[in-house]
């Protein structure tokens, strides 16, 4: 080391390559009987809980596909998926993103790790890399024992969508699929949260809670009536997004805007990480973090990315209030009671209609009128009418409807009881509540959406 | 070729100098002592050998090959300061298989099952490190660092824990590396370690080189010391020593306790003196030991110095 001199040679400083120093975080991580226990507990808790739901008669109708959990073992994954998004994403990250550099910090094993690897970059991206794949292990157990549990213990039936209309066993087993990998996205933005945390607090407890603290701030802002813009440009909607795959058309505009927000958290909040990481003195045995370089390095430029993506979707999107407006809540409540009406007629052998002959429309108006036709809401009330071919009268069905902020909605059926009360249905799995009783549907938020 | 040479090593952090000025020769199959009051900067001149922190200035080289300024241990250069990083939840095998897999070496022929019987700890090799006590933990770090078969070892306090079979382990393995050629560097509070083991030793004080040489050197630098001896006949043997030019019989000591012991306050020359004497005078010595090590009493009368100067 000859300061101020430029042309310095390193001593012959042979560097450790990011492979081995990968393979090293790994043989740490899988170590720690709190990471075996989370992998065991993520490839047969599904399993478990599906196979007990599915010998239950009470539901989770209050979870997304919970009510379809007796008519098709490609509901169950999706349930876990609708859980893992609120709980579990969020507490495994922080397990083990969160916690990947802290505890070198608590265990004061950093100068050991810089003597041998010799690299601090390397060492970041190593264990960045190493937690991605323990991530990635605990998803891909979640989501394949969910769905293994679902198929063994319930069957590989038809899987009906958001808006009611049927998807075959092999189209529901594409986009559960792709439902998870969707996941991924803002799962990999929570390990980014996690890692900045981890390096930018240190031992500090914070550090390993923050992934959970962001998830459920991301949770709660999706639960107040905020702009659509700002609703999709936080990296916690991409929990939510994968629900527009089961309508038809693809909800695919907030699909995507999901997936690109959380990927551009989690390139941030990594990069942000990577240099605090770079920046830290690793001389000092109880460093705990620094408040202020957190808080300028770590924070800022993520809470001006939120202000800049609020911008661009206000600028690229027509929608700019709460996105639930009255024209969409009509069409989508007509279009699922055409497809659910198809599927009681089958489930009652009626003569089969299709969508084109019910001539399905519905008529919604919130608080009877009285305040604005738009937002959400648990006081809108449909009037649906359809045609039947050679019948004279319309069919009407009055609903009520329950739309949350993200755009789902559950329909409670008001009458007919004939049409959409409480009654059971004979089919090839066994008896099934009345389709048209109660069911779950999503308006879009956006104003428009891609053909799929 | 010097396995270290550091000239005008100054290192800050903020407003506090923790190295000012430092100069260090080791030289090769050598084992150099660094000794000095907490805060004195050996952690972290030890942490700048180790590449684990560049200094503000001056120039620095290891095994002859000038150390960069990237945040990296030179190559040939193990060792720990602080503590040896160990993982608890792998065993004392696990731990250094890891490490030899890190470094590229082939786990079934890195010598893994050698270092351990090196440093006692074959037995224990598939405990979990969490049930080690500080001094196993101290001895798998030297085995760690062994693994990659260092030219220069740099370890912080390697003593603290060990138990007295530990200690001529970890003693043993030292030596032997240095026979062998490799040069140690170990910082230490315990000066009969120090005093054991090391050739050359240098002593820091806020921040400063206050003595770096041989300890003999150190020795002859003294000024009095206190020794302790045994004697047959302690009366006499007092007597004597209170008659003898140059020596100052001490009380107030632990001999004050044990009416056997006479301790004595002198330099060489006159407690050779008194030797003579005694044994001219048919009086048996039993026992002679000073009783605070000549590098003790140097440490503690240059940095007690140092402190008053500042």
């Amino acid at each position: 080391m000859t300061v101020g001199t430029a042309d310095i040679s390193v001593a012959g400083a042979r560097r450790v390559s990011v492979a081995r120093g990968y393979r090293f975080e790994l043989v740490k991580l899988v170590s720690q009987w709190r990471i075996r226990l989370l992998v065991l507990a993520c490839w047969i808790a599904p399993a478990v809980f599906v196979t007990g739901v599915s010998q239950q008669s009470t539901l989770p109708s209050d979870t997304l596909f919970g009510r379809w959990m007796l008519a098709t073992g490609w509901a169950a994954p999706l349930v876990l998926l609708g859980f893992a998004g609120t709980w579990a994403l969020p507490l495994l990250t922080s397990v083990v993103a969160g916690d990947v550099f802290a505890s070198e910090d608590r265990l004061g094993t950093w100068r050991h790790l810089l003597v041998a690897v010799r690299s601090p970059r390397r060492i970041f991206v190593a264990k960045a890399l190493a937690s991605l794949t323990v991530i990635l292990l605990l998803v891909a157990g979640l989501a394949l024992s969910g769905t293994v549990g679902g198929l063994l213990a319930v069957g590989n039936q038809p899987l009906v969508g958001l808006d009611g209309h049927l998807l075959a066993p092999s189209d529901a087993a594409a986009k559960v699929l792709l439902a998870w990998v969707c996941v991924l996205a803002p799962t990999l933005a929570l390990a980014a949260i996690g890692l900045l945390g981890s390096v930018a607090l240190g031992r500090s407890p914070m550090g390993l809670l923050l992934p959970a603290l962001v998830a459920l701030a991301m949770q709660l802002a999706q639960m107040l009536p905020l702009p659509v813009a700002v609703r999709l440009a936080l990296p916690g909607y991409g929990f939510l997004a994968w629900n527009g795959l089961f309508t038809s058309p693809v909800q695919l505009g907030p699909l995507l805007i999901g997936i690109v927000v959380s990927l551009v958290w989690a390139v941030l909040a990594t990069a942000l990480a990577h240099v605090l990481f770079l920046r830290r003195d690793f001389t000092n045995p109880v460093y705990d973090g620094s408040a202020r370089r957190a808080l300028t390095v770590g924070l800022l430029p993520l809470v001006g990315l939120t202000a800049l993506t609020v911008a661009a979707l206000a600028v690229a999107t027509p929608s700019t209030g709460s996105g639930i407006e009255q024209a969409k809540v009509q069409r989508s409540l007509a279009s699922a009671f055409a497809h659910l009406y198809r599927l009681q007629t089958r489930q009652l052998h009626r003569p089969a209609v299709t969508e084109a002959q019910l001539r399905t429309t519905a008529a919604c108006t919130k608080s009877d009128g009285q305040a604005a036709q738009e937002g959400a809401g648990n006081d809108w009330r449909c009037v649906v009418t359809w045609h039947l071919p050679g019948v004279a009268v319309a069919g009407t069905a009055i609903y009520q409807l329950d739309i949350g902020p993200d755009g789902r909605f559950v329909a409670d059926g008001d009458g007919p009881k004939e049409v959409n009360g409480y009654f059971l249905l004979r089919t090839s799995t066994g008896d099934s509540p009345n389709p048209l009783w109660q069911f779950d549907g999503n308006v879009e938020l956006l104003a428009t959406t891609s053909k799929g | 070729m010097d396995a270290i040479r550091a000239r005008g090593i100054t290192k800050c952090f903020g407003d506090v100098v923790a190295l000012d000025d430092i100069d260090l020769d080791v030289a090769q199959g050598q084992i150099h002592g660094l000794v000095g009051p907490n805060g004195a900067g050996k952690t972290t001149l030890l942490g700048l050998l180790l590449g684990l922190a560049v200094a503000d200035s001056g120039s620095l080289h290891t095994l002859g090959r000038p150390v960069g300024r990237a945040l990296a241990a030179p190559d040939g250069v193990a060792g720990f300061v602080d503590g040896p990083g160990l993982y608890p939840s792998l065993t004392a095998r696990q731990n250094l298989a890891a490490l030899a897999a890190l470094r590229g070496h082939d786990v079934r022929t890195a010598g893994i099952a050698d270092v351990l019987d090196q440093v006692g700890l074959t037995d224990v090799a598939d405990d979990r490190v969490r049930g080690f006590s500080l001094g196993m933990r101290q001895r798998l770090g030297l085995g760690a660092a062994l693994l990659t078969k260092p030219r220069l070892i740099v370890l912080d306090e390697p003593a603290n824990g060990l138990d007295p079979a530990g200690k001529r382990h970890v003693h043993g393995v030292l030596t032997r590396l240095a026979r062998e050629g490799t040069s140690v560097v170990l910082s230490s509070h315990h000066m009969d370690d120090v005093e054991a083991l090391c050739s050359e030793v240098t002593i820091l004080a806020t921040g400063r080189v206050v003595f770096s040489g041989p300890l003999n050197k150190l020795a002859a630098e003294n000024r009095e010391l206190d020794y302790r001896l045994l004697t047959s006949h302690p009366q006499s043997a007092r007597r004597l020593a209170a008659d003898t030019a140059g020596i100052r019989v001490v009380d107030g000591t632990e001999a004050r306790h044990d009416a056997e012991v006479l301790v004595v306050r002198t330099l060489v020359p006159a407690l050779d003196e008194l030797v003579v004497r005694l044994v001219q005078s048919g009086i048996a010595l039993r026992e002679l030991a000073p009783v605070v090590s000549p590098l003790e009493a140097a440490y503690l009368a240059l940095t007690e110095q140092q402190e008053d100067g500042r």
